[in-house]
C-alpha cells in the first residue's frame, strides 16, 4: 500500500516538475511551419536549396523563400502553400526533365569495351566514354541515381529516359549527368530534339543514326520561330512550340516527343523498314 | 654519395623492358601527319594556319594560349589540308591540323642556334624553351617554360634529373641516356644556368647499369652527381624522386620548389639542348613501341602527330589482335580505343597487351586487407577512399587525402579484389576539385 | 618483290579501362586457398588427437556453410561467392574451433549463425563488421552452453570412432588446478577444440601466411605479447593459484585466435599502426575475461570486441599522406 502512495506522489511531483519545464523552456515555433510542411512533398530532394522540406518550410514562413521554389510540389499544392502563407503568386510553368540523346545501343555506335567503374561520370574520364558519340547519353545509370523520385530508367539497351509523369522537374539529374544531357522543358511540350551532338551532320551520322545531322528541314517546314539552329543542333523553342506532326519531316528521328510517350524507337522502326527494304530489292 | 631516402610503399612489378638492348631507329617520313593542339596541361593553343597553307619544318602553327601552355610546330615540311578534330590519347575529340608532306622536309629558321648559351641570360634561354614549344616528356606534359619561372620567394637550389624511367616496358629515357649522352647534359647545363642552381643530381635506376656508368663518367667533369637508385615504382614520380635523391618532402599539395627543388625529365633535358643549340622546336620524340603482340619492338624517334596506325606499322604491326593498346606506360598510360589517335609530345611509348597480360577490374568488395595502404608511395588509404567514394561521400574522401593521390596505380596493382582504385580516385578528384570552383564562385 | 603485309590491330575488339594496365598474379581467391592450406597442418593434428569425430564436424561445418553461402547468395540476388572460398574458409574454422563431439545439428546451426548472421546479413564478404566464424561459434556457445563445453580427451593416432569427456586445462586452472604439462600443450596433446590446441602446427600455419604476406604479423605478435605481459604479471602478484603466461599462451584459443581469426583481412585493421592497437587490445580483453571474468576462454569475446572497435580503430591510425608533416611543421614554426 505504502508503495502505491509513493508512487502516486513521485508521478505527481515528477509530471509538475516536467509541466513547469515545457513551460519555462518552451521554443516558440510558427504554427504555419508545421502546416506548410505538411502540404510539402516530404521527398527532402533538395531541389530548393534547402537541407529538407522542413528547413524549406521554415525558410517559406519567415518569408525567405516563395512557394514556387519547390519544383516538386503541383500547381494546385503551390497555391495551398501560398495560401496558408498570405503571398500571391505568379503564374508557373510545370516543367520536366528530358534525356537529350536517343541513340541507345543499337542506334548508336561504341568505339570500345568499357571495363570500370559502371558509372556515368567515372566513365567519362577513362578515353572520354567508349560510346563514339562524344554528346550521347552513356547509359550507366548516374542521373536513375541521383533521381529521389526513381523517374529515370535506363532501357535495356542502354539509354536513359525520364518518365515524364513521374518527373517532378527538380533538377537532381540534370546536375548529374557528366555529358549536360538532361533539360528541364515544359511538361506540355510535344516534341524535343534528342540529339545534343553539336558537330556537323556528316561527324554526327558517322557515330550515331539518330543524329541531328543539321539538315534543317523542321526549321524551314515549323512556322517562323518554333524551331531555331544552335550551330549544328536544331532546337525547339519552348515558348512557342510547333505541333507534334513535325516530327514526320525528321529524316534522322531524331526530333521527337519524349520516347515514354510514345512507347517505340522511330529512328529503328525507319532503320528496319529500311533494311527490309534492301532486302526485297536484292530479293 | 647523396642521401638516398626509402620512400613510403611502392611496388616492383616486372620490368619486361625488352627494348632496352634495342637502338633509337629514325621513322621514315610520312605523307601525312595529324598534329593535336593541345599536348600539353594548360591553356590550349590559338592555331594560325589555315587550309591550304604551306609550311616548313619547325614553324609555329598554334600559338601558345597564355602563360602556361606551349605552342605547337609542324613536324615537317608541307601543305595544311585540313583543320579538323581528332581523337587524342585520352579519349576526347581535340582540334587538330592535318598536314600532308612534300616530302622535301625544308626546315624552318625562324629559331636560331644560340651557341653562345653559356653567355646568354637566364630569360633568353627561357624564352627559347617557350618559342621551342617544350614541355615535360616524362608524361604530364607540363609546359617547362613555366616550371624554369618559380617565383622568387622560392629560390631552386636543386635540379633533378629524372632518369629513373621507373614504369615497366619503357626504355625511350634508357635508351636517349646511353646513345645521346651529351645533349641531356647540356641540357642539364642549360636548365642549371636558367634556375641558377648549383647543385645537379641525375637520379637513374639501378636496372640500367651500362646508362649509369657512362652518365656517370661525363657528369663528373661537369660537377654533377649520378644517384643510382634501387629499382621501385614510382621512382620517377616528381615528391618520390625528391625524396629519394634529397631526403626532402615535398608538403601535400605543394609542388617541388616548395623544398627549393625542380625535377626535369632525362628527355626534356635533351629537347632543351636541341632548341639551343639547333634552335629545333620540339616536334619530334623518342617512343618505345613495344608488347608482346609487337612483331618488332624498339625504340623509335617519331615525329608528333605521327597516327598510331603508322608507329604500328613501323613496328611491322602486330601478331595477333592485343586487348589493350595504351599511350605511356602500363602504369601510368592512357588506354586508347582508335588507330588514327597521335603521338603527341608526351606519348613516351606505345604498348600493346594481350588479355591475359592486362587486369580486368571488378566492382568486388573491399576486403579490407590494407595492401594498398601498404604500397602506396603517398601513405593514404585508397581502399577506404574507395568506399567512400562508391557512396559518392566527397566530404569524406577530401578529408581522407584523396587530393594527394597521384594515380600511380600502385594500389589497383596490388588489390586482391581488383577494384579500380586508381579510376574512383580520379573521380573523387575531378568531384572535389568541381566542388572547389563551384565555392569559389559563389 | 611483294609489298610485306603488315597486321594492325583490330579497334572493335580493344578494351578501355582506367589506368593500371597491369596487375600482380594474386587474387582474393588465392588469398583464402593459401589461407585453408595454412590451416591444414592444424586440422591434421586436431584429427590425429581427437580421431574420426574430429574430421567429421570439420566437414559438416565446411559443407554446411558452402551450402548456406549459395543459399543467401540466392536468396539476396548476390552473384555466387562459392569461389572466392571464403565460405568454405569460414567453415573449416568454425569446425576448427568446435569440440570433436559437437553433434552434426549443431554444426550445421553454427554454419547458418556463421555465413547468415555473421556475413551474409550484412552484404557478403567485405561488408561484415565481425568475423563469421566467431560469430558461430559465440552463437552456439551461448545457446548450447553444456554441448559446446564437453570435451573429448585427446588420443593420439588412435582413430576411435567414439570420445571419452574431459575438461581443458584452462576450465582445471579455473577451478584451481593448474598441470604445467607445456610439451603436451605445445604439440595439441589436451582437451579442447579441434583446431585450438596444437600451437605447434597453427605457427607452421601462420609462419606461412606471414611469409606470403597474407596477414598482418603485427597482429599476433602484438596480441600474444599483451596477453604474456599482462598474466606474467599477474602471476608474478600471485605465483601459486595463477598460471604462467607460457599455460595462458599455449592452452585455449589463443594460437588459434590470434593467427587466424584476429587477422581476418575483412574485421580487422588496414593499417600496421591499427593492427598493433588491435592485437592490444585483443589481449587486454582476453586477459580481463581469463584472469578476472567467469569464462575460463576469452579469445572468441575478446576478438569479436575488438572487431566491432575496427571502424574506430581505422579512423584513428589513419596513415599521414607523404608530405602531411613538413607543412604542419613550417606552419608552426
Amino acid at each position: 500500500m505504502n508503495a502505491v502512495i509513493f508512487l502516486v506522489i513521485l508521478g505527481g511531483a515528477l509530471g509538475f516538475v516536467i509541466a513547469l519545464a515545457a513551460k519555462a523552456f518552451a521554443v516558440k515555433t510558427d504554427p504555419r511551419v508545421e502546416e506548410v510542411e505538411e502540404l510539402l512533398p516530404q521527398a527532402n530532394c533538395g531541389a530548393c536549396g534547402y537541407a529538407g522540406c522542413a528547413e524549406f518550410a521554415r525558410a517559406l514562413v519567415e518569408g525567405e523563400a516563395t512557394p514556387e521554389n519547390c519544383p516538386v510540389s503541383s500547381p494546385d499544392e503551390v497555391q495551398q502553400i501560398a495560401s496558408v502563407l498570405g503571398v500571391s503568386l505568379g503564374e508557373r510553368l510545370e516543367k520536366v526533365a528530358v534525356v537529350r540523346c536517343g541513340g541507345d545501343n543499337r542506334l548508336a555506335n561504341w568505339n570500345a569495351n568499357y571495363n570500370g567503374i559502371l558509372d556515368c561520370r567515372s566513365a567519362n574520364l577513362v578515353a572520354g566514354g567508349t560510346k563514339a558519340c562524344q554528346y550521347g547519353c552513356l547509359g550507366l545509370g548516374t542521373c536513375a541515381r541521383a533521381c529521389p523520385f526513381d523517374a529515370i530508367e535506363i532501357t535495356p539497351h542502354g539509354l536513359a529516359v525520364v518518365h515524364p509523369d513521374v518527373c517532378t522537374g527538380c533538377g537532381k539529374c540534370v546536375a548529374a549527368c557528366p555529358r549536360n544531357l538532361i533539360e528541364l522543358v515544359p511538361k506540355d511540350a510535344p516534341l524535343h530534339n534528342l540529339c545534343n551532338n553539336p558537330e556537323k551532320g556528316a561527324q554526327s551520322r558517322k557515330v550515331c543514326d539518330v543524329s541531328c545531322i543539321a539538315c534543317q528541314k523542321c526549321v524551314k517546314s515549323a512556322e517562323e520561330g518554333q524551331m531555331y539552329m544552335d550551330g549544328f543542333i536544331a532546337r525547339v523553342n519552348y515558348e512557342n512550340p510547333p505541333s507534334a506532326d513535325l516530327a514526320e519531316v525528321c529524316p534522322t528521328k531524331c526530333l521527337q516527343p519524349s520516347l515514354l510517350v510514345k512507347q517505340s524507337m522511330p529512328a529503328l522502326e525507319h532503320r528496319e523498314e529500311a533494311q527490309q527494304e534492301e532486302e526485297v530489292a536484292n530479293a | 654519395m647523396p642521401k638516398q631516402a626509402k620512400f613510403h610503399g611502392g611496388i616492383h612489378p616486372p620490368e619486361a623492358k625488352v627494348t632496352g638492348a634495342f637502338e633509337i631507329q629514325t621513322a621514315p617520313l610520312l605523307e601525312t601527319y595529324v598534329v593535336p593542339l593541345q599536348q600539353h596541361i594548360g591553356a590550349p593553343c590559338n592555331v594560325l594556319v589555315k587550309k591550304k597553307d604551306t609550311v616548313r619544318r619547325g614553324q609555329l602553327i598554334a600559338e601558345p594560349g597564355g602563360f602556361v601552355s606551349a605552342g605547337i610546330h609542324a613536324p615537317t615540311s608541307g601543305t595544311i589540308s585540313a583543320v579538323t578534330t581528332c581523337t587524342g590519347p585520352a579519349g576526347a575529340s581535340v582540334p587538330a591540323v592535318e598536314l600532308t608532306s612534300d616530302g622535301d622536309d625544308t626546315p624552318d629558321d625562324t629559331l636560331t642556334p644560340m651557341d653562345d648559351w653559356q653567355n646568354s641570360a637566364p630569360d633568353d634561354l627561357k624564352k627559347r624553351i617557350a618559342d621551342a614549344g617544350i614541355v615535360g616528356m616524362g608524361g604530364a606534359a607540363f609546359p617547362t617554360h613555366v616550371k624554369l619561372s618559380p617565383p622568387p620567394a622560392k629560390p631552386i637550389d636543386l635540379l633533378v634529373i629524372n632518369g629513373v624511367e621507373c614504369e615497366p616496358c619503357l626504355t625511350a629515357d634508357h635508351r636517349l641516356m646511353l646513345e645521346d649522352p651529351d645533349k641531356v647534359l647540356t641540357g642539364t647545363q642549360i636548365i642549371a644556368r636558367i634556375l641558377g642552381c648549383k647543385k645537379v643530381i641525375i637520379g637513374i635506376e639501378n636496372n640500367k647499369p651500362d646508362a649509369i656508368e657512362l652518365m656517370q663518367t661525363k657528369a663528373e667533369k661537369l660537377e654533377m652527381e649520378v644517384a643510382p637508385l634501387k629499382v621501385r615504382y614510382p621512382q620517377g614520380a616528381e615528391k618520390q624522386l625528391i625524396y629519394a635523391v634529397s631526403g626532402r618532402r615535398v608538403p601535400t599539395g605543394g609542388l617541388p620548389m616548395d623544398v627549393g627543388a625542380v625535377v626535369q625529365n632525362v628527355g626534356t633535358a635533351a629537347a632543351v639542348a636541341e632548341a639551343v643549340l639547333d634552335g629545333k622546336p620540339l616536334y619530334e620524340r623518342i617512343t618505345t613501341i613495344t608488347g608482346t603482340p609487337v612483331v618488332k619492338p624498339g625504340n623509335w624517334r617519331l615525329r608528333v602527330g605521327t597516327p598510331l596506325e603508322a608507329a604500328l606499322t613501323l613496328a611491322k604491326g602486330v601478331h595477333n589482335d592485343p586487348a589493350k593498346i595504351i599511350f605511356g606506360g602500363p602504369m601510368m598510360g592512357l588506354a586508347v580505343y582508335s588507330l588514327d589517335v597521335p603521338i603527341i609530345k608526351s606519348t613516351s611509348g606505345i604498348l600493346l597487351l594481350n588479355s591475359d597480360e592486362t587486369s580486368e577490374f571488378t566492382s568486388g568488395p573491399c576486403i579490407g586487407c590494407g595492401q594498398c595502404v601498404d604500397v602506396c608511395p603517398m601513405n593514404i588509404m585508397p581502399g577506404t577512399l574507395s568506399v567512400q567514394i562508391e557512396n559518392e561521400r566527397f566530404d569524406l574522401a577530401e578529408a581522407w587525402h584523396a587530393m594527394d593521390c597521384i594515380e600511380c596505380g600502385c594500389c589497383a596493382y596490388m588489390c586482391p579484389t581488383y577494384r579500380p582504385l586508381v579510376h574512383h580516385l580520379k573521380r573523387a578528384k575531378a568531384e572535389i576539385v568541381a566542388r572547389r570552383k563551384a565555392e569559389q564562385n559563389k | 618483290m611483294a609489298e610485306e603485309t603488315v597486321k594492325l590491330p583490330n579497334p572493335s575488339s580493344l578494351v578501355v579501362s582506367s589506368s593500371p594496365h597491369i596487375h600482380q598474379p594474386q587474387n582474393a581467391r588465392r588469398v583464402m586457398l593459401t589461407v585453408v592450406l595454412a590451416l591444414l597442418p592444424a586440422c591434421v593434428a586436431g584429427v590425429y588427437f581427437f580421431g574420426w569425430p574430429a574430421l567429421r564436424v570439420i566437414l559438416v561445418t565446411s559443407i554446411a556453410c558452402i551450402a548456406f553461402e549459395a543459399f543467401f547468395c540466392k536468396l539476396f540476388k548476390r552473384p555466387n561467392a562459392i569461389g572466392d572460398f571464403s565460405a568454405l574458409l569460414t567453415g573449416i574454422l568454425l569446425g576448427m574451433n568446435l569440440s570433436a563431439a559437437t553433434p552434426w545439428w549443431v554444426c550445421v546451426i553454427g554454419a547458418l549463425l556463421a555465413i547468415g548472421l555473421g556475413k551474409q546479413l550484412y552484404g557478403g564478404l567485405g561488408y561484415n563488421i565481425f568475423n563469421p566464424a566467431l560469430v558461430g561459434r559465440v552463437g552456439l556457445l551461448i545457446a548450447f552452453p553444456k554441448l559446446m563445453t564437453t570435451w573429448v580427451t585427446p588420443t593420439p593416432g588412435n582413430f576411435l570412432p567414439d570420445a571419452v569427456t574431459t575438461a581443458t586445462p584452462l576450465d582445471l586452472a579455473s577451478q584451481g588446478t593448474i598441470n604445467a604439462d607445456y610439451f603436451n600443450y605445445f604439440v595439441g596433446n589436451m582437451g579442447g577444440c579441434i583446431g585450438e590446441t596444437s600451437a605447434a602446427a597453427l605457427l607452421l600455419g601462420g609462419v606461412v601466411l606471414v611469409y606470403f604476406g597474407y596477414i598482418r604479423w603485427q597482429v599476433p605478435t602484438a596480441y600474444i605479447t599483451t596477453l604474456a605481459l599482462i598474466t606474467w604479471g599477474v602471476h608474478l602478484a600471485n605465483p601459486a593459484t595463477t598460471p604462467t603466461p607460457l599455460f595462458h599462451i599455449l592452452t585455449g584459443g589463443l594460437m588459434i585466435g590470434a593467427i587466424f581469426m584476429a587477422t581476418d583481412m575483412v574485421t580487422s585493421p588496414m593499417t600496421k599502426l591499427g593492427a598493433v592497437v588491435f592485437g592490444i587490445g585483443c589481449g587486454v580483453v582476453t586477459c580481463v575475461i581469463r584472469v578476472w571474468g567467469n569464462y575460463p576462454e576469452g579469445v572468441s569475446f575478446a576478438i569479436l570486441f575488438m572487431n566491432a572497435l575496427v571502424p574506430l580503430i581505422n579512423r584513428y591510425t589513419a596513415t599521414r599522406p607523404f608530405g602531411l608533416a613538413t607543412r604542419n611543421r613550417e606552419a608552426n614554426a
